[in-house]
Protein backbone atom coordinates (compact mmCIF):
# COMPACT_ATOMS: atom_id res chain seq x y z
CA UNK A 1 0.00 0.00 0.00
CA UNK A 2 1.04 3.47 -0.76
CA UNK A 3 1.92 6.21 2.21
CA UNK A 4 -1.73 8.16 2.34
CA UNK A 5 -1.26 12.16 2.53
CA UNK A 6 -4.28 14.20 2.20
CA UNK A 7 -2.01 16.51 0.11
CA UNK A 8 -0.13 14.53 -2.07
CA UNK A 9 0.65 15.11 -5.62
CA UNK A 10 -1.63 12.15 -6.56
CA UNK A 11 -4.38 13.71 -5.31
CA UNK A 12 -3.73 17.41 -6.71
CA UNK A 13 -3.33 15.35 -10.15
CA UNK A 14 -6.98 14.24 -9.98
CA UNK A 15 -8.10 17.24 -8.93
CA UNK A 16 -6.67 19.09 -11.80
CA UNK A 17 -8.32 16.41 -14.03
CA UNK A 18 -11.50 17.74 -12.95
CA UNK A 19 -10.97 21.10 -12.71
CA UNK A 20 -9.19 21.29 -16.60
CA UNK A 21 -12.54 19.57 -17.53
CA UNK A 22 -14.73 22.19 -15.68
CA UNK A 23 -12.98 24.61 -17.41
CA UNK A 24 -13.52 23.06 -20.94
CA UNK A 25 -17.45 22.59 -20.55
CA UNK A 26 -17.67 26.22 -19.49
CA UNK A 27 -15.65 27.89 -22.54
CA UNK A 28 -17.18 25.33 -24.70
CA UNK A 29 -20.63 26.38 -23.62
CA UNK A 30 -19.55 30.18 -23.35
CA UNK A 31 -18.00 30.13 -27.25
CA UNK A 32 -21.38 28.41 -28.55
CA UNK A 33 -23.80 30.46 -26.66
CA UNK A 34 -21.43 33.90 -27.37
CA UNK A 35 -21.84 32.68 -31.29
CA UNK A 36 -25.47 32.19 -30.80
CA UNK A 37 -25.81 35.48 -29.81
CA UNK A 38 -24.84 37.44 -32.38
CA UNK A 39 -26.77 35.46 -35.35
CA UNK A 40 -29.64 36.04 -33.00
CA UNK A 41 -28.69 40.04 -33.15
CA UNK A 42 -27.61 40.43 -29.63
CA UNK A 43 -24.98 42.79 -29.82
CA UNK A 44 -21.60 41.92 -28.66
CA UNK A 45 -21.67 45.38 -26.15
CA UNK A 46 -24.53 42.81 -24.38
CA UNK A 47 -22.38 40.17 -24.21
CA UNK A 48 -19.48 41.89 -22.87
CA UNK A 49 -21.44 43.27 -20.16
CA UNK A 50 -22.91 40.43 -19.43
CA UNK A 51 -19.24 38.55 -18.98
CA UNK A 52 -18.38 41.54 -17.29
CA UNK A 53 -21.11 42.12 -14.56
CA UNK A 54 -21.34 38.34 -13.94
CA UNK A 55 -17.42 38.38 -13.34
CA UNK A 56 -17.97 40.94 -10.78
CA UNK A 57 -21.28 39.60 -9.01
CA UNK A 58 -19.10 35.90 -8.91
CA UNK A 59 -16.45 37.36 -6.89
CA UNK A 60 -18.22 37.41 -3.37
CA UNK A 61 -19.45 34.25 -3.34
CA UNK A 62 -16.35 32.62 -5.02
CA UNK A 63 -14.48 34.08 -1.93
CA UNK A 64 -16.95 32.56 0.26
CA UNK A 65 -16.53 28.85 -1.42
CA UNK A 66 -12.21 29.50 -1.22
CA UNK A 67 -13.36 29.94 2.34
CA UNK A 68 -15.45 26.62 2.10
CA UNK A 69 -12.29 24.73 0.91
CA UNK A 70 -10.19 26.34 3.80
CA UNK A 71 -12.72 24.94 6.33
CA UNK A 72 -12.77 21.11 4.54
CA UNK A 73 -9.15 21.45 4.10
CA UNK A 74 -8.67 21.09 7.94
CA UNK A 75 -10.00 17.64 8.05
CA UNK A 76 -9.63 16.36 4.35
CA UNK A 77 -6.45 18.23 3.06
CA UNK A 78 -7.05 20.64 -0.18
CA UNK A 79 -7.28 18.69 -3.10
CA UNK A 80 -10.78 16.76 -2.51
CA UNK A 81 -12.16 20.29 -0.71
CA UNK A 82 -10.94 22.20 -4.09
CA UNK A 83 -12.37 19.26 -6.65
CA UNK A 84 -15.85 19.18 -4.68
CA UNK A 85 -16.38 22.53 -4.32
CA UNK A 86 -15.68 23.34 -7.94
CA UNK A 87 -18.44 20.67 -8.90
CA UNK A 88 -21.80 19.95 -8.40
CA UNK A 89 -22.47 20.81 -4.51
CA UNK A 90 -21.68 23.28 -2.42
CA UNK A 91 -20.91 23.31 1.37
CA UNK A 92 -24.23 23.14 2.78
CA UNK A 93 -23.83 19.50 1.20
CA UNK A 94 -20.54 18.64 1.76
CA UNK A 95 -19.93 19.47 5.28
CA UNK A 96 -22.99 17.24 6.22
CA UNK A 97 -21.27 14.59 4.10
CA UNK A 98 -17.98 14.35 5.15
CA UNK A 99 -19.68 14.45 8.80
CA UNK A 100 -22.41 12.16 8.36
CA UNK A 101 -19.07 9.41 7.00
CA UNK A 102 -16.63 10.62 10.06
CA UNK A 103 -19.76 9.44 12.87
CA UNK A 104 -20.19 6.27 10.65
CA UNK A 105 -16.76 5.74 11.54
CA UNK A 106 -16.45 6.96 15.14
CA UNK A 107 -13.49 9.99 13.52
CA UNK A 108 -13.22 13.68 15.00
CA UNK A 109 -13.69 16.15 12.21
CA UNK A 110 -11.45 18.18 14.17
CA UNK A 111 -8.14 16.64 12.55
CA UNK A 112 -6.72 15.60 9.48
CA UNK A 113 -7.48 12.43 8.37
CA UNK A 114 -4.66 10.07 8.26
CA UNK A 115 -6.57 6.22 7.17
CA UNK A 116 -7.05 6.25 3.18
CA UNK A 117 -9.95 3.86 3.84
CA UNK A 118 -11.76 6.78 5.87
CA UNK A 119 -10.80 9.25 3.31
CA UNK A 120 -12.32 7.42 0.11
CA UNK A 121 -15.32 6.54 2.04
CA UNK A 122 -15.78 10.57 2.82
CA UNK A 123 -14.85 10.71 -1.42
CA UNK A 124 -18.14 7.96 -2.21
CA UNK A 125 -20.16 9.60 -0.12
CA UNK A 126 -19.85 13.28 -1.14
CA UNK A 127 -20.07 11.92 -4.61
CA UNK A 128 -23.07 9.31 -4.74
CA UNK A 129 -24.93 11.42 -1.90
CA UNK A 130 -25.92 13.94 -5.00
CA UNK A 131 -25.40 12.32 -8.02
CA UNK A 132 -29.05 11.37 -8.70
CA UNK A 133 -30.15 15.46 -9.72
CA UNK A 134 -27.39 14.77 -12.87
CA UNK A 135 -29.21 11.34 -13.85
CA UNK A 136 -32.13 13.69 -14.05
CA UNK A 137 -30.57 16.14 -16.37
CA UNK A 138 -28.76 14.16 -18.96
CA UNK A 139 -32.05 11.64 -19.26
CA UNK A 140 -35.17 13.68 -18.77
CA UNK A 141 -34.12 17.53 -19.30
CA UNK A 142 -35.04 17.52 -22.92
CA UNK A 143 -38.62 16.07 -22.56
CA UNK A 144 -38.64 18.85 -19.66
CA UNK A 145 -37.65 21.42 -21.70
CA UNK A 146 -40.55 20.40 -24.58
CA UNK A 147 -43.05 20.54 -22.04
CA UNK A 148 -41.83 24.37 -21.15
CA UNK A 149 -42.14 25.15 -25.15
CA UNK A 150 -45.50 23.23 -25.24
CA UNK A 151 -46.34 25.67 -22.29
CA UNK A 152 -45.51 28.78 -23.65
CA UNK A 153 -46.81 27.98 -26.98
CA UNK A 154 -50.18 26.85 -25.76
CA UNK A 155 -50.84 30.32 -24.02
CA UNK A 156 -47.91 32.79 -24.54
CA UNK A 157 -49.14 35.35 -21.64
CA UNK A 158 -50.03 32.21 -18.88
CA UNK A 159 -46.26 30.40 -19.88
CA UNK A 160 -44.59 34.05 -18.84
CA UNK A 161 -46.85 34.35 -15.61
CA UNK A 162 -45.73 30.80 -15.40
CA UNK A 163 -42.07 31.60 -14.98
CA UNK A 164 -42.50 34.62 -12.98
CA UNK A 165 -44.17 32.32 -11.07
CA UNK A 166 -41.50 30.44 -10.75
CA UNK A 167 -38.89 32.64 -9.88
CA UNK A 168 -40.64 33.99 -7.09
CA UNK A 169 -41.12 30.62 -5.76
CA UNK A 170 -37.53 30.42 -5.49
CA UNK A 171 -37.03 33.70 -4.34
CA UNK A 172 -39.87 33.68 -1.41
CA UNK A 173 -38.37 31.09 -0.02
CA UNK A 174 -35.04 32.20 0.19
CA UNK A 175 -36.74 36.01 1.64
CA UNK A 176 -38.81 33.61 3.75
CA UNK A 177 -35.40 31.94 5.53
CA UNK A 178 -33.93 35.28 6.24
CA UNK A 179 -36.39 35.77 8.91
CA UNK A 180 -36.02 32.00 10.76
CA UNK A 181 -33.87 33.17 13.83
CA UNK A 182 -36.21 36.24 14.48
CA UNK A 183 -37.45 34.75 17.57
CA UNK A 184 -33.61 35.02 18.72
CA UNK A 185 -34.46 38.61 19.25
CA UNK A 186 -32.36 41.79 17.79
CA UNK A 187 -29.50 39.46 16.46
CA UNK A 188 -32.06 37.81 14.53
CA UNK A 189 -33.28 40.63 12.58
CA UNK A 190 -29.40 40.88 11.14
CA UNK A 191 -30.03 39.03 7.87
CA UNK A 192 -33.57 41.08 7.29
CA UNK A 193 -31.56 44.29 7.76
CA UNK A 194 -28.89 42.91 5.45
CA UNK A 195 -31.50 42.01 3.46
CA UNK A 196 -33.32 45.71 3.56
CA UNK A 197 -29.72 47.25 2.94
CA UNK A 198 -29.12 45.48 -0.24
CA UNK A 199 -33.08 45.74 -1.63
CA UNK A 200 -32.22 50.02 -0.51
CA UNK A 201 -29.12 50.12 -2.89
CA UNK A 202 -31.14 48.58 -5.67
CA UNK A 203 -33.27 50.39 -5.06
CA UNK A 204 -31.50 53.59 -5.34
CA UNK A 205 -29.85 52.51 -8.56
CA UNK A 206 -33.13 51.38 -10.42
CA UNK A 207 -33.78 55.41 -9.84
CA UNK A 208 -30.01 56.21 -11.16
CA UNK A 209 -31.24 54.07 -14.44
CA UNK A 210 -34.51 55.63 -15.21
CA UNK A 211 -34.29 59.08 -14.15
CA UNK A 212 -30.82 60.15 -14.45
CA UNK A 213 -30.88 57.36 -17.24
CA UNK A 214 -27.60 55.85 -15.95
CA UNK A 215 -28.15 52.58 -18.13
CA UNK A 216 -24.50 51.74 -18.17
CA UNK A 217 -25.14 50.47 -14.23
CA UNK A 218 -27.83 48.36 -14.96
CA UNK A 219 -25.65 45.70 -15.49
CA UNK A 220 -23.70 45.96 -12.08
CA UNK A 221 -26.77 47.14 -10.32
CA UNK A 222 -26.94 43.05 -8.47
CA UNK A 223 -22.99 43.02 -7.73
CA UNK A 224 -22.86 46.68 -6.25
CA UNK A 225 -26.22 46.24 -4.04
CA UNK A 226 -24.88 42.78 -3.06
CA UNK A 227 -21.32 43.74 -2.15
CA UNK A 228 -22.45 47.39 -0.42
CA UNK A 229 -25.44 45.04 1.72
CA UNK A 230 -21.96 42.60 2.92
CA UNK A 231 -20.34 45.73 3.72
CA UNK A 232 -23.40 47.05 5.77
CA UNK A 233 -23.25 43.67 7.78
CA UNK A 234 -20.05 44.36 9.31
CA UNK A 235 -21.11 47.58 11.00
CA UNK A 236 -24.71 46.14 11.36
CA UNK A 237 -23.83 43.09 13.18
CA UNK A 238 -21.38 45.24 15.91
CA UNK A 239 -24.56 47.00 16.39
CA UNK A 240 -27.22 44.60 16.30
CA UNK A 241 -25.37 41.33 17.30
CA UNK A 242 -25.87 42.60 21.22
CA UNK B 1 -31.88 20.13 -39.81
CA UNK B 2 -31.03 20.73 -36.22
CA UNK B 3 -31.64 23.48 -34.26
CA UNK B 4 -29.58 24.98 -31.68
CA UNK B 5 -31.30 24.49 -28.92
CA UNK B 6 -31.32 20.69 -30.22
CA UNK B 7 -27.04 20.86 -30.47
CA UNK B 8 -27.00 21.93 -27.16
CA UNK B 9 -29.26 19.20 -25.88
CA UNK B 10 -26.37 16.20 -28.06
CA UNK B 11 -23.32 18.10 -26.67
CA UNK B 12 -24.58 18.96 -22.86
CA UNK B 13 -25.53 15.25 -22.59
CA UNK B 14 -22.35 14.01 -23.63
CA UNK B 15 -20.40 16.72 -21.53
CA UNK B 16 -22.63 15.80 -18.56
CA UNK B 17 -21.85 12.19 -19.23
CA UNK B 18 -18.27 12.46 -19.35
CA UNK B 19 -18.44 14.67 -15.83
CA UNK B 20 -20.55 12.14 -14.29
CA UNK B 21 -17.80 9.43 -15.51
CA UNK B 22 -15.07 11.65 -14.08
CA UNK B 23 -16.42 12.51 -11.17
CA UNK B 24 -17.11 8.22 -9.61
CA UNK B 25 -13.94 7.98 -11.19
CA UNK B 26 -12.10 10.53 -8.31
CA UNK B 27 -13.06 7.57 -5.45
CA UNK B 28 -12.72 4.80 -7.97
CA UNK B 29 -9.15 5.98 -8.87
CA UNK B 30 -8.23 6.99 -5.11
CA UNK B 31 -9.44 3.76 -3.65
CA UNK B 32 -7.01 1.51 -6.51
CA UNK B 33 -4.27 3.93 -6.31
CA UNK B 34 -4.19 3.63 -2.14
CA UNK B 35 -5.68 -0.15 -2.49
CA UNK B 36 -7.95 1.72 0.16
CA UNK B 37 -11.30 0.41 -0.77
CA UNK B 38 -13.84 1.37 2.03
CA UNK B 39 -15.87 -0.78 3.95
CA UNK B 40 -19.44 -0.94 2.33
CA UNK B 41 -21.11 -0.16 5.80
CA UNK B 42 -19.07 2.99 6.49
CA UNK B 43 -20.68 4.24 3.04
CA UNK B 44 -23.77 3.28 3.68
CA UNK B 45 -24.15 4.49 7.17
CA UNK B 46 -22.48 8.03 5.88
CA UNK B 47 -25.21 7.75 2.88
CA UNK B 48 -27.58 7.24 4.76
CA UNK B 49 -26.68 10.47 6.79
CA UNK B 50 -27.03 12.93 3.67
CA UNK B 51 -29.20 10.79 0.54
CA UNK B 52 -32.67 10.90 1.64
CA UNK B 53 -32.78 14.53 1.87
CA UNK B 54 -29.91 15.67 -0.78
CA UNK B 55 -30.95 13.67 -3.03
CA UNK B 56 -34.37 14.71 -3.08
CA UNK B 57 -33.50 18.38 -2.94
CA UNK B 58 -31.12 17.22 -6.02
CA UNK B 59 -34.22 15.96 -8.14
CA UNK B 60 -36.26 18.40 -7.03
CA UNK B 61 -33.63 21.38 -7.87
CA UNK B 62 -33.52 19.92 -11.45
CA UNK B 63 -37.48 20.40 -11.68
CA UNK B 64 -37.03 24.15 -10.01
CA UNK B 65 -34.29 25.48 -11.87
CA UNK B 66 -34.07 24.09 -15.05
CA UNK B 67 -36.61 25.95 -16.52
CA UNK B 68 -34.82 29.35 -15.11
CA UNK B 69 -31.46 28.60 -16.59
CA UNK B 70 -32.34 27.04 -19.63
CA UNK B 71 -31.29 24.24 -21.76
CA UNK B 72 -27.27 25.25 -22.01
CA UNK B 73 -27.01 26.45 -18.40
CA UNK B 74 -28.63 23.84 -17.04
CA UNK B 75 -26.33 21.22 -18.32
CA UNK B 76 -23.08 23.40 -16.99
CA UNK B 77 -25.01 24.29 -13.83
CA UNK B 78 -25.72 21.12 -12.67
CA UNK B 79 -22.00 20.16 -13.64
CA UNK B 80 -20.31 22.68 -12.18
CA UNK B 81 -22.77 23.54 -8.80
CA UNK B 82 -23.29 26.20 -6.02
CA UNK B 83 -26.69 26.76 -7.77
CA UNK B 84 -28.61 28.68 -5.62
CA UNK B 85 -25.82 30.61 -4.32
CA UNK B 86 -24.06 31.67 -7.28
CA UNK B 87 -25.79 30.51 -10.82
CA UNK B 88 -29.10 30.75 -10.48
CA UNK B 89 -28.79 34.15 -9.38
CA UNK B 90 -26.46 35.36 -12.15
CA UNK B 91 -28.50 33.63 -14.70
CA UNK B 92 -31.54 35.85 -13.73
CA UNK B 93 -29.97 39.00 -13.04
CA UNK B 94 -27.93 38.39 -16.84
CA UNK B 95 -31.81 38.26 -18.39
CA UNK B 96 -32.86 40.46 -16.54
CA UNK B 97 -29.88 43.41 -17.13
CA UNK B 98 -30.16 42.52 -20.79
CA UNK B 99 -33.81 42.46 -20.95
CA UNK B 100 -34.74 38.96 -22.81
CA UNK B 101 -37.26 36.91 -21.38
CA UNK B 102 -36.03 33.45 -19.37
CA UNK B 103 -37.99 31.16 -22.59
CA UNK B 104 -36.86 33.06 -25.42
CA UNK B 105 -33.85 31.96 -27.61
CA UNK B 106 -32.23 35.16 -26.45
CA UNK B 107 -32.42 34.31 -22.61
CA UNK B 108 -30.70 31.17 -23.34
CA UNK B 109 -28.25 32.05 -24.96
CA UNK B 110 -28.25 35.17 -22.09
CA UNK B 111 -28.09 32.51 -19.19
CA UNK B 112 -25.97 30.19 -20.57
CA UNK B 113 -22.94 33.19 -21.00
CA UNK B 114 -23.49 34.14 -17.69
CA UNK B 115 -23.43 30.64 -15.94
CA UNK B 116 -20.38 29.91 -18.12
CA UNK B 117 -18.62 33.01 -16.78
CA UNK B 118 -19.67 32.18 -13.31
CA UNK B 119 -17.87 28.96 -13.41
CA UNK B 120 -14.62 30.11 -15.16
CA UNK B 121 -14.21 33.36 -12.79
CA UNK B 122 -15.32 30.51 -9.42
CA UNK B 123 -12.79 28.36 -10.94
CA UNK B 124 -9.81 30.84 -11.17
CA UNK B 125 -10.58 32.47 -8.02
CA UNK B 126 -10.26 29.31 -5.94
CA UNK B 127 -7.20 28.16 -7.73
CA UNK B 128 -5.97 31.56 -7.02
CA UNK B 129 -7.49 31.28 -3.22
CA UNK B 130 -5.52 27.56 -3.12
CA UNK B 131 -2.14 29.01 -4.33
CA UNK B 132 -1.79 32.48 -2.55
CA UNK B 133 -3.65 30.68 0.54
CA UNK B 134 -0.89 31.46 2.92
CA UNK B 135 -1.61 35.49 2.23
CA UNK B 136 -5.38 34.91 1.73
CA UNK B 137 -6.61 32.92 4.85
CA UNK B 138 -5.87 35.33 7.37
CA UNK B 139 -8.00 37.73 5.50
CA UNK B 140 -11.01 35.44 4.76
CA UNK B 141 -10.91 34.11 8.61
CA UNK B 142 -10.59 37.41 10.16
CA UNK B 143 -13.34 38.62 12.71
CA UNK B 144 -13.80 41.77 11.05
CA UNK B 145 -15.37 40.11 7.83
CA UNK B 146 -16.71 37.01 9.47
CA UNK B 147 -20.49 38.88 9.42
CA UNK B 148 -19.88 39.79 5.38
CA UNK B 149 -19.58 36.37 4.93
CA UNK B 150 -21.99 35.16 6.70
CA UNK B 151 -24.67 37.81 5.17
CA UNK B 152 -23.62 36.37 1.22
CA UNK B 153 -27.46 35.26 1.01
CA UNK B 154 -29.39 38.13 3.02
CA UNK B 155 -27.62 40.33 0.24
CA UNK B 156 -28.12 38.59 -2.54
CA UNK B 157 -32.03 37.93 -2.32
CA UNK B 158 -32.81 41.30 -0.97
CA UNK B 159 -31.26 42.93 -4.33
CA UNK B 160 -32.82 40.36 -6.65
CA UNK B 161 -36.18 40.10 -4.03
CA UNK B 162 -36.58 44.32 -4.44
CA UNK B 163 -36.36 43.86 -8.41
CA UNK B 164 -38.85 40.64 -9.46
CA UNK B 165 -41.16 41.34 -6.00
CA UNK B 166 -41.54 45.03 -7.23
CA UNK B 167 -42.38 43.74 -10.96
CA UNK B 168 -44.86 40.89 -9.77
CA UNK B 169 -46.26 42.25 -6.41
CA UNK B 170 -49.61 40.78 -7.01
CA UNK B 171 -48.13 37.33 -7.00
CA UNK B 172 -45.30 38.07 -4.76
CA UNK B 173 -47.50 38.73 -1.66
CA UNK B 174 -49.08 35.04 -1.22
CA UNK B 175 -45.53 32.58 -1.36
CA UNK B 176 -43.84 35.69 0.80
CA UNK B 177 -46.48 36.07 3.69
CA UNK B 178 -46.35 31.84 3.32
CA UNK B 179 -42.66 31.45 3.77
CA UNK B 180 -41.77 34.42 6.27
CA UNK B 181 -44.60 32.82 8.52
CA UNK B 182 -43.33 28.89 7.50
CA UNK B 183 -40.00 29.90 8.35
CA UNK B 184 -40.50 31.88 11.84
CA UNK B 185 -43.18 28.91 13.04
CA UNK B 186 -40.59 26.28 12.05
CA UNK B 187 -37.25 28.08 12.23
CA UNK B 188 -35.25 24.57 11.62
CA UNK B 189 -36.43 24.50 8.13
CA UNK B 190 -33.70 27.19 7.38
CA UNK B 191 -31.47 23.86 6.88
CA UNK B 192 -33.48 22.25 4.23
CA UNK B 193 -34.63 25.70 2.18
CA UNK B 194 -33.97 24.01 -0.99
CA UNK B 195 -36.95 21.57 -0.56
CA UNK B 196 -38.94 24.57 -0.31
CA UNK B 197 -38.40 26.15 -3.49
CA UNK B 198 -40.78 23.80 -5.42
CA UNK B 199 -43.48 24.94 -2.24
CA UNK B 200 -43.09 28.71 -2.88
CA UNK B 201 -43.36 27.98 -6.74
CA UNK B 202 -46.20 25.84 -6.73
CA UNK B 203 -47.25 28.07 -3.99
CA UNK B 204 -47.22 31.68 -6.13
CA UNK B 205 -48.29 29.29 -9.32
CA UNK B 206 -51.63 28.44 -7.56
CA UNK B 207 -52.04 32.04 -6.57
CA UNK B 208 -50.91 33.30 -10.33
CA UNK B 209 -53.45 30.95 -12.29
CA UNK B 210 -56.31 32.20 -9.75
CA UNK B 211 -55.64 35.82 -10.77
CA UNK B 212 -54.90 34.66 -14.02
CA UNK B 213 -58.54 32.92 -14.22
CA UNK B 214 -60.02 36.13 -13.00
CA UNK B 215 -58.29 38.56 -15.13
CA UNK B 216 -56.31 40.10 -12.47
CA UNK B 217 -52.66 39.99 -14.28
Amino acid sequence: MRTFNVNSPFLYGVTAVVIVYVLAQSLFFLIRASRRARELGIQTRIIKKTILSTSLFTIAPAAAILLGVITLSKFMGLPLPWLRLSILGALTYELPAASSTATAMNLSLSASITDPKAYTAIAWVMTLGIIPGIFVVLFGLKKMQSGIVSLKSKDPKWGEIFMSSMFLGMISAFVGMLFSDVRMGLPGFIPIAVALVSALLMAVEGILIKVCKWGWLEQYALPISMLGAMAASIPLTALMGC
Amino acid sequence: MKTYNDSVHFYGRIWVALGIFLMIMVPVSTCVYYDAWPAFEHVFKGLLGVAPIFWTVGIIEVFTYAPMLGTGGTYLGFITGNLTSLKVPAALNAMQAANVEATSEEGEVISTIAIATSAIVTTLIIALGVLMLGYLQPLLESPVLTPAFDNILPALFGGLGVVYISKNWKIAIAPLVFMIVLFVLVPSLASSVGVLVPVGALVCIGVSRILYKKGKL
